[in-house]
Formats: structure tokens, C-alpha cells, sequence
């Protein structure tokens, strides 16, 4: 087929369905989202293909293995923080096993462009016991992918694809594969899938007697490699996925530099580690993300009569992404030569709230409010709306995890905080925040709870969000909040004094109160605009 | 052969538009690419930069080596200066003048330009005017583009093709003004480059 110009999330989209893909699923996130929006589009095209947005990545997750249970070939994709949220699902599923190929593509974000943390999926796969892919690059996404769904059936596991956002949101040209067709719907073994403990001690058995294949199978397979120099046997480099890259970017021709080892796959090749461990003096280890390797590379007594170097030793950063100076230097390469210029320090240029945000307003009319109240804090949640911890506003304490505002509030105000104020958008609400606000208005907690509802998750480029609109409100309503504290607000700079009233009656009723600031994206109307 | 380019600009500047044409035309000259960009939170009228990378052999990083870069184009003054260490000591800088102020802390535009009058070979464009002159202040993405096109190694009439490809689907008005912003791009970068 045509080669074409593919983000690295997409090439993993097109993998899965010319690997014969029925269905796929995900909750939108910074760098996954783009998994899910071409598959999307290939849907509207072509039909056929079930394609869409999940209420969050545990759901997403479970769908998914629905879909395998069926005996289809399914793909779930998320960030790696939605993997957290899927943590329940996604152990388990190493259990019941698959029985339709079940891709686990996971997208990390080390350096945390857009994240709260640089966690390493890696080691989720090695905790649930599965195969895992780290492509390199566009075309070893695309041809990784593929190979997950084979493997998936032939293992009778999922298998997990970790990207890391230089690929995910790197462009580059991909050759792609002939299609396969569907598989048959056929129901899975339904004594392997349903993990009482007399058939999951039985599972567990089996899965633990797969490692062995697995490692085998890493060690066979093609997308690791090993170039050995027979002159030069001081120093040897192993290198996984995008970090591979980086070498060679600096070791252009390989015939001549440090012996190297590409790693793609997991668990490690063995054999392959060792052959290169026994043949130098020296290793470095060169990884995205955590340590990983080379923490199972030293174990807890390292390697004896070798040196191994990497992040531990501080060969290379521990924390933020890698680079090809980072990497260069690591290598012992001076830098390259680099044009002469005055020092300048520009300003930086932080992300901020769009002109005419409907989040500003609302800030505005909260920040107005709680000038009053020196002890008063606002629990914040992950959107567009964090922004709001910078100057101008610096309206919102706290960002922690999807749905966490209103845990914490309820927690924050059983501890005494007084206003206990918690901000969530209407997507994010959805995903995690149905649940907190169940149980704090069980508990008639003195907490007020503002839903900053535009219609859309717009951080991620506005996806569709499940609890907007009428249906927000009857949600609310529905979990128990008495309707009289049920307050909707329209967030513009002509209802501020307007807003501020509201908050401040509803910050004093002494109970649940909740707040939904309703006005649409201005981004997202710009663009049904523009579209007609 | 190769060409290593830093793209600079604010979020929502159109950064990603120009990639997406130079991108394009390289894939239909049979060239190698490799293009790593910026999505999500730093959209938000972040600062924002694209590493693109063309060759005729392999590449291997997605990102710019600090060193390698022989171009740096930059829809927005103050961007420029973020990225001048990526640059090759021979290599050139294809800045807009129109600064885009959107930080209280913004410095004097004045200091901006002269700063980057002494990074090298450079050329500044008034892009917020030639933007106006082809009918939309949006297109000032697109003057760049054509400022740069003489010095890019895929050809001019596959950038074209590209720019019509890119902005057919939001009408005809819109499209021509992206090719005239584009040509008045291309003039002032040529006289420009005549007067030195």
C-alpha cells in the first residue's frame, strides 16, 4: 500500500484496523487522543467499525473486553494516567485472558507536557504479567500494533503497546500493511472468565506458566537487535524504543561505534542481554522513562565485574524526557557546534485560559466571593480550568487526579475547611465525579460543588462529554442534592456581580450545594461555526 | 541532503498548518520526514514550536539535535529567541516583527528584533500586515511560509498544491487569501534578501 504521513498515534489507529479490528475505546487525553480521533473519522467513512469516546478508562477498558470475550479484536487506548483508572480491569484481564486480540496502547508522557506525573507503563505490563511492544518509531508503531493483535490470540493475554509522546505526536511516513478480515464472534470459556477464586488460583497458574514463552518470544523476535563490535569491547549500549533513536541520531554508523542493542519488547530478551552484558566492560543503559531496564539489569547486586551506567548512576536525567544532546553526552560526544548569540532569557509563554473563556467568568465571580474568607479553598480537577491556578486568577488549590475536587472537598470539609469549594468540568464530572458527589450528598456535607459545564472536554480538542446540558442537571438531582441547591449560572462578565450572589447563598447553606456554570466552549462553538 | 527546520509560533498561530504543507510536499518529492509537535495543554496560547526534519536518508530522532537546525521559522518575534541554541552556526532565522503580547511580562519589542538581528543570517517580516494585505490577520502563518519557501528544499509549486489541499474545505475566499498571503510572503522575503 501507499505510504502516508502518520502521526504516531495514528499509525497505531491504522494498524488496528487493517488487523481486522471490530471495535475501540477510550476517554481523551494528552498524548492518547489521537488514537481514538482517527479512528473515529475512519468509522464515519467507512461504517462498519465501532468507534468511540468512553464516559473514562475503566469503562473504556471493560468494553473493551467485552468486545474480546466476543472473540473480536479490540483496541483500547488511553494516557498513561488513565491506566491508573483501568488498573482494576486491566490486572485482572492478564487472568481471564483474551479471547477476541485485546491492544492495551498506552501513550506516557514523560517530561509531563500535559500530565501530572512521568509514570512508566512499562512496569504495568510487567506487573500484570503481559507482552508489551515500545516502538521505536512510526512504522514499528503500525507493524507493533498489528503483531499485538496476533500475539494477543496466540497467547491468550492482551498486550500492551507503549507510546511515549515524541511518537505519539511525531509525524512521519508509514507503509502500511494488506487488511485483515473480522474475526467470527465466538464466546470465550466462561469458567476462565469468571474469577471466582477457585478458577482465578487456576488462571494465575496458567499465566505464570506463559512467562517462559514470553521471554522466548521476545528474545525471537525481530523488532530487537544486537550489532556487536568484535574490535571494541570497552563499552555497549542498550537502547528501547524513541531513546533508540537518540543514539543513533549520534551513532550514525553503527559498524563503528559501541556495541548496541535495540530492545522493542518485553519481558526482556534475555539472551540477548546477556550475550552483549558478557561481551563488554561497560553498559549503558538508555530508556524513556523510568529505569526500567536498567533496574532489572542491576537488581539488587548490580552487574559483578561490569559497570553498568544509566539513570541511576546519573549518566542520564531521571526526570523529564530524553534528548539527542542529552543523549550525546551520555555517549561521551562533545556537543555539536551550535551558532554564537547574545544571552537573552525570553519570557515564557505559559499555556492560559482563551480570551473570553466561560471559566474566567466564573473564576472572576468565585474569587470575588472568597476574598471574604481567608480560610476558604478551592479543590480543582484536570481541564482547561487548572489554568486558573496561574495569575491573573490563582482561583484553584489543588489538581490531582480526574474527579478528585470533590472527594477532596468532602474530605477537606469534614476536616474544617470552611468554604470547601470544589471546581470540575461537565466531561470530567462524568468520568469520575458522579460518584464523590453521590456520597457527599448522602452525607449532606457542607461542601459546594461548581461544574464549569462548556459542553466539551476542550483541553484534549473538544470531544463529547456524557454529562451536559438537561442531563446534567437531572444527574445531580438524581444523587441526591436537594433541587432548591441546584443552581445554574451563565458565566459572562455582565452576570458577575449576578454569580457571585448565587455562590455566596449557596456557600451559605450549611449542606451540599451545586453550582453548574453553563456556556459553551468558545474554541469548540468557533468551530461549528466554521463548519456550518 | 537535509533540512532541519525549528517552526515557533503561539498556540493557535496556525504552527501545525504550516507543517502540514512542507510536510506534504516533501512526501510527494520522495522525501524522508520527520515532524514532532505540540499537543494539548501547551495549545493553549502557549508558547508552541515543531521540529521538522527532512532528508533524503533515514532519520532517526523525531526531535531537532541543538546544533543541527539550519532554519529557524517563527510566526512571532519573542518565539524566535526561545530556540536559537537548536541552530547550526551557518544557519538562518525567518522571523515575524509582529510581536504577539499576550504575557504581562512581555519584553520591548524593540530589544526582540535587535537581539535578533545579531543571531546571524536573518530576515524579519511584517507578517501581521502582509497578513491584512491578503485579506485575513489568520494568514499570517502562511507569509511565513512564503517568506521561507525560497529557502526550503521542496519545491514552491508543492507548497502551493498543499496550501489549496489544506484550506479547501473552508471555501474558496479563504483559500485565496492563504495563496496571496503566501506570495506576499515570498516578495518581501525576496526583496528583502535583494537589498542586503
Amino acid at each position: 500500500m501507499e505510504k502516508e504521513i502518520l502521526l504516531g498515534d495514528e499509525a497505531v489507529a491504522l494498524a488496528a484496523i487493517h488487523a481486522g479490528l471490530t471495535a475501540a475505546y477510550s476517554y481523551p487525553g494528552t498524548p492518547a487522543t489521537e488514537i481514538m480521533e482517527y479512528l473515529i473519522k475512519v468509522a464515519a467513512k467507512t461504517g462498519g467499525l465501532k468507534a468511540s469516546w468512553s464516559v473514562n478508562e475503566k469503562v473504556a477498558y471493560e468494553e473493551a473486553l467485552g468486545v474480546s470475550f466476543a472473540g473480536k479484536r479490540v483496541l483500547v487506548s488511553m494516557k498513561h494516567v488513565g491506566l491508573n483508572v483501568a488498573a482494576d480491569p486491566f490486572m485482572n484481564s492478564a487472568l481471564t485472558g483474551t479471547n477476541g486480540g485485546l491492544a492495551v496502547v498506552v501513550a506516557d508522557d514523560p517530561s509531563m507536557h500535559s500530565s501530572q506525573n512521568e509514570q512508566d507503563s512499562r512496569y504495568y505490563a510487567q506487573f500484570a504479567l503481559i507482552f508489551c511492544f515500545e516502538p521505536s518509531d512510526h512504522q514499528e508503531a503500525y507493524d507493533m500494533t498489528r503483531c499485538a493483535f496476533d500475539l494477543s490470540e496466540e497467547l491468550g493475554i492482551p498486550v500492551m503497546v507503549r507510546l511515549v509522546t515524541r511518537l505519539s505526536h511525531s509525524r512521519s511516513s508509514v507503509e502500511p500493511g494488506a487488511a485483515r478480515k473480522e474475526n467470527e464472534l465466538h464466546h470465550g470459556a466462561g469458567q476462565d472468565w469468571t474469577l471466582l477464586p477457585v478458577n482465578a488460583r487456576r488462571r494465575f497458574k496458567i499465566l505464570l506458566e506463559k512467562q517462559a514463552e514470553l521471554v522466548r518470544l521476545s528474545e525471537e523476535s525481530g523488532f530487537n537487535s544486537l550489532v556487536l563490535n568484535e574490535d571494541d569491547r570497552s563499552v555497549g549500549v542498550i537502547a528501547s524504543g524513541i531513546a533508540y533513536n537518540y543514539v543513533r541520531e549520534n551513532l550514525r554508523d553503527i559498524r563503528r561505534g559501541p556495541s548496541l542493542l535495540k530492545i522493542g519488547t518485553y519481558p526482556l530478551p534475555q539472551k540477548l542481554v546477556e550475550t552483549l552484558v558478557r561481551h563488554v566492560d561497560t553498559v549503558l543503559v538508555v530508556e524513556e522513562g523510568y529505569p526500567f531496564i536498567e533496574k532489572n539489569l542491576r537488581g539488587t547486586f548490580g552487574l559483578p565485574g561490569k559497570i553498568l551506567n544509566g539513570k541511576l548512576t546519573g549518566h542520564l536525567p531521571l526526570q523529564g524526557e530524553l534528548s539527542p544532546e542529552i543523549v550525546r553526552a551520555a555517549l561521551g560526544l562533545k556537543p555539536l557546534e551550535r551558532l554564537k548569540v547574545a544571552e537573552f532569557e525570553p519570557a515564557a509563554r505559559p499555556p492560559q485560559l482563551c480570551q473570553g473563556c466561560p471559566h474566567a467568568d466564573t473564576f472572576h465571580a468565585l474569587n470575588r466571593v472568597l476574598q471574604d474568607y481567608p480560610g476558604a479553598n478551592v479543590f480543582s480537577d484536570i481541564g482547561c480550568y487548572t489554568l486558573g491556578a496561574f495569575p491573573p486568577y490563582r482561583a484553584v488549590q489543588t489538581c490531582v487526579c480526574m474527579g478528585a475536587s470533590v472527594s477532596m472537598a468532602k474530605g477537606g470539609a469534614e476536616a474544617g475547611i470552611f468554604p470547601s469549594v470544589a471546581v470540575i468540568g461537565d466531561s470530567t464530572f462524568g468520568h469520575s465525579g458522579l460518584t464523590p458527589l453521590l456520597e457527599a450528598a448522602a452525607a449532606k456535607t457542607n461542601m459546594t460543588v461548581i461544574i464549569l459545564d462548556n459542553s466539551t472536554v476542550a483541553m484534549t480538542g473538544g470531544q463529547p462529554s456524557y454529562a451536559s446540558g438537561e442531563s446534567l442537571l437531572r444527574m445531580i438531582e438524581g444523587l441526591g442534592v436537594p433541587k432548591e441547591h441546584i443552581r445554574v449560572i451563565e458565566p459572562l462578565p455582565k452576570n458577575l456581580e449576578k454569580n457571585a450572589r448565587v455562590i455566596q447563598e449557596e456557600i451559605d447553606h450549611n449542606g451540599i450545594s451545586v453550582i453548574v456554570a453553563v456556556r459553551e466552549c468558545l474554541v469548540e462553538a468557533r468551530k461549528k461555526r466554521r463548519s456550518g | 541532503m537535509k533540512q532541519d527546520i525549528i517552526l515557533a509560533g503561539v498556540g493557535g498561530q496556525g504552527i501545525l498548518s504550516i507543517a502540514f504543507v512542507i510536510d506534504s510536499a516533501a512526501l510527494k518529492e520522495g522525501l524522508m520526514v520527520k515532524q514532532a509537535e505540540v499537543h494539548g495543554m501547551s495549545q493553549r496560547g502557549g508558547a508552541v514550536q515543531s521540529h521538522l526534519r527532512l532528508s533524503e536518508e533515514r532519520i532517526f530522532s523525531d526531535l531537532i539535535p541543538k546544533g543541527e537546525a539550519d532554519l529557524i521559522l517563527s510566526v512571532e518575534p519573542l518565539e524566535t529567541l526561545r530556540y536559537l541554541d537548536y541552530l547550526r552556526p551557518e544557519g538562518a532565522l525567518i522571523s515575524s516583527r509582529s510581536p504577539f503580547v499576550n504575557i504581562p511580562d512581555y519584553p520591548d519589542p524593540e530589544k526582540i528584533l535587535s537581539a535578533i538581528s545579531q543571531a546571524g543570517r536573518h530576515l524579519l517580516i511584517d507578517s501581521e500586515e502582509l497578513a491584512r494585505q491578503a485579506g485575513s490577520s489568520r494568514t499570517q502563518n502562511m507569509v511565513m511560509l512564503g517568506a521561507a519557501s525560497g529557502l526550503l528544499m521542496v519545491k514552491k509549486e508543492n507548497l502551493v498544491e498543499f496550501i489549496e489541499i489544506l484550506f479547501k474545505p473552508r471555501g474558496e475566499n479563504i483559500v485565496l487569501a492563504n495563496l496571496k498571503a503566501f506570495e506576499l510572503g515570498r516578495k518581501a522575503a525576496g526583496l528583502l534578501a535583494g537589498k542586503k
